[in-house]
């Protein structure tokens, strides 16, 4: 006789159209903002809320994410200011040209996971115990924590899974920041400024003074975005059909630059953390064999877009010993969605994006960009060697956007789409 | 399964440097420490949220860039933890979980394991014991650990020299002849700094230095590096007495 077995059978799904790919709130993993709620219900911490105004967008299963627009906290990266810091300071630029005010804050360390990741001389509660003092840190100035690196908004999902699942952690964590005089504090969402920008990415194009129509790029989607704690991520059905993020993707396409695929999207960068330090030789192996290199047979792409620290360091940084070695002449260049949108707006290229720290040769992109890059690197060097005649002197905001941009050389033109959108 | 009796970090099979800086290797220990570093993973509190069981599918490996590069699997990770095989999982700590990019793209796992977080748990105990593999693949990564831990950034603008980046190229020596200017030459004004990626308060650095003490990392540091280990405690002990964070307890 059978055994009468009870096992919930869900219905059969709806039917899809035929290459049609969908997912569903139903296959989300646990609804972690919820116990988030419950957890400060409880007593157990705060909730700091995303403040209005906030765009909402859409994560991989269909739930719904805050953006704040504005009233942010930003959570430096330590590998861009260090030595990309254009990507910084790109992201600060889109700020305040979108006149989106900002907290760039003096009461932040670096979270401390590329040295984790690297060499694991920590511990969950060292690192949640970072994670939160920041956390609290930006609550206490009344500003939300918006995150630069794609690792560290990665590893704060980590950390904030690790809270709500384990009590133990939650009270030594607090009691630490109790010494300090601060609370446990844990914002709604954890936001990547990548997420902004792909929430801005229509008012950027609508002040977009360079015709991007002939540049192709390529995208390397940063696996610390979307494969640590993979729910919050931003996915979009009308980018490769909901089956990778969209959050490059879709400011590119919003520039009206064009996007090649590639075949090794997927793959990882080769940045390794540890290995990125001590023991390139597999960091530069693997991002010239398995990105840069299929980029260019595939894809020829004029500029490759990342949104993360190590992505763009590693892609970057990693041609050099290639070209030297296998006698290759052409880079790609490698540069952050941000400073991408930027130059789009007319940022100056050293004085805002900072281009001189790059290594891969991103002279020829902005040519067909049509930037003048020998008057502008003339004008930074005008610069300098005022900084140098007075020591105490720094550059200002005001000096950043001194140079008007109808000023960005004889091929600038105007964007189709800006033209459409004029007056609005 | 049998609890380990433990003898500690400085039990047999552990490293120790050589007067040149070397490390070497040790004696093989017996199953009980190997078994007590076993127990030890699996007592991290993440360590059930990491470990589901193994469809042996291969997924994992497929996508791993690690395993491109070296004799490495996330898949014989998961399955030698799965399976508690003590005597692999110590020769795994004393090796091929250093190999691991750490970019988690084995988290693709139909069984929904984190074979990249059961790494990340198994180098914390390596480093902890003073494992020869710990300190054989962090041998030149003593200042990184230095900076990240003193200044509360990790790679600093004066950290970019020539000797240190050969392979990045001709911006490497650049940007170190030309860094004092370049540092101030770029709007934010938290940016001008060249020892730390940006400019920390003493008070933000003060409250690190709590969490580093509190939570035992200092311990892990002497395990590896003794020298540092005394630098850093010069460096923070200071400032925690003059913030009054009580060091003892």
């Amino acid at each position: 006789m059978p055994i009468p077995i009870n096992i919930p059978v869900k219905g059969p799904a709806a039917p899809t159209k035929k290459g049609e790919f969908r997912r569903t709130p139903d296959d989300a993993p646990e609804d972690l903002k919820a116990k988030m709620l419950e957890l400060e219900a409880k007593g157990e911490w705060i909730v700091q809320r995303v403040p209005e105004p906030y765009v909402e967008v859409q994560t991989k299963y269909g739930k719904p994410k805050k953006i704040p627009l504005q009233h942010t906290w930003h959570h430096k990266s330590c590998g861009q200011c260090g030595h990309i810091p254009g990507y910084s300071t790109s992201i600060f630029w889109l700020h305040r040209k979108l006149g989106l005010e900002y907290n760039d804050p003096r009461d932040q360390t670096s979270c401390t996971a590329w040295n984790y990741y690297a060499s694991a001389t920590s511990n969950s509660a060292a690192q949640a115990g970072v994670a939160m003092r920041n956390f609290a840190a930006a609550y206490e100035t009344g500003y939300f924590p918006q995150i630069h690196c794609a690792t560290s908004y990665g590893h704060y999902k980590e950390v904030r899974s690790e809270l709500i699942h384990h009590k133990e952690l939650r009270d030594q964590v607090r009691e630490i920041l109790k010494k300090m005089g601060k609370p446990l504090v844990i914002p709604e969402e954890i936001v990547h400024y990548s997420e902004w920008v792909y929430a801005v990415r229509h008012e950027i194009a609508k002040r977009q003074v360079l015709d991007l129509s002939q540049i192709t790029v390529t995208v390397h989607p940063a696996c610390h975005y979307y494969k640590l704690v993979s729910e919050d991520a931003i996915y979009d059905p009308d980018v490769y059909g909901g089956q990778r993020t969209a959050i490059v993707t879709g400011v590119v396409e919003a520039l009206g630059a064009k996007v090649a695929d590639y075949s090794t999207w997927f793959d990882c960068c080769g940045f390794g953390f540890r290995h990125i330090l001590v023991q390139r030789d597999f960091t530069r192996s693997f991002a010239v064999q398995r990105k840069i290199e299929v980029m260019r047979d595939e894809a020829n792409p004029d500029v490759t877009l990342t949104h993360d620290t190590g992505c763009v360091t590693t892609l970057d940084k990693s041609q050099f010993a290639a070209q030297a070695h296998k006698g290759v002449t052409a880079a790609i260049p490698v540069l952050s969605e941000a400073q991408f949108a930027a130059l789009a707006m007319g940022a100056h290229p050293y004085r805002v994006c900072q281009l001189h720290w790059h290594s891969a040769d991103y002279h020829p992109l902005l040519e067909k960009m049509g930037i003048d890059w020998r008057e502008r690197w003339r004008e930074f060097e005008d610069d300098l060697e005022r900084l140098k005649k007075d020591p105490g002197a720094v550059m200002t905001w005001d000096d950043a956007d001194a140079a008007p941009t109808q000023a960005f050389g004889a091929g600038t033109r105007p964007h189709p789409a800006h033209l459409a959108h004029g007056g609005r | 399964m049998a609890t380990g009796t433990g003898t500690g970090a400085s039990s047999a099979g552990l490293a120790r440097a050589t007067s040149g800086g070397r490390v070497e290797r040790g004696a093989e220990p017996p199953f009980e420490e190997k078994l007590r570093l076993f127990n030890e993973v699996k007592a991290d509190l993440r360590f059930s949220d990491y470990l589901y069981g193994c469809y042996e599918c291969g997924i994992c490996v497929a996508v791993c860039p690690s395993a491109r590069f070296y004799d490495f699997s996330p898949r014989r990770i998961a399955q030698a933890v799965a399976r508690e095989d003590v005597e692999l999982v110590y020769e795994q700590m004393n090796g091929e979980v250093w190999e691991c990019s750490q970019c988690f793209s084995c988290l693709v796992c139909p069984r929904k394991n984190n074979p990249g977080g059961i790494i990340t748990i198994m180098r914390e105990v390596a480093v902890k014991n003073g494992l020869h593999s710990a300190k054989e693949a962090l041998e030149g990564y003593s200042r990184i650990i230095y900076k990240i831990m003193s200044t509360g950034t990790q790679v600093s603008p004066d950290m970019i020299r020539p000797d240190a980046f050969p392979d990045w190229g001709p911006t490497a020596k650049e940007t170190a002849d030309n860094l004092e200017v370049w540092r101030r030459a770029m709007p934010p004004d938290t940016m001008h700094t060249t020892s730390s990626s940006w400019e920390v308060d003493d008070k933000t650095l003060t409250e690190l230095y709590l969490i580093w003490h509190l939570t035992g990392v200092l311990d892990m540091i002497k395990t590896l590096d003794e020298s540092l280990h005394m630098i850093l405690v010069d460096v923070m002990e200071e400032k925690l007495e003059e913030a009054g964070y009580p060091l003892s307890g």
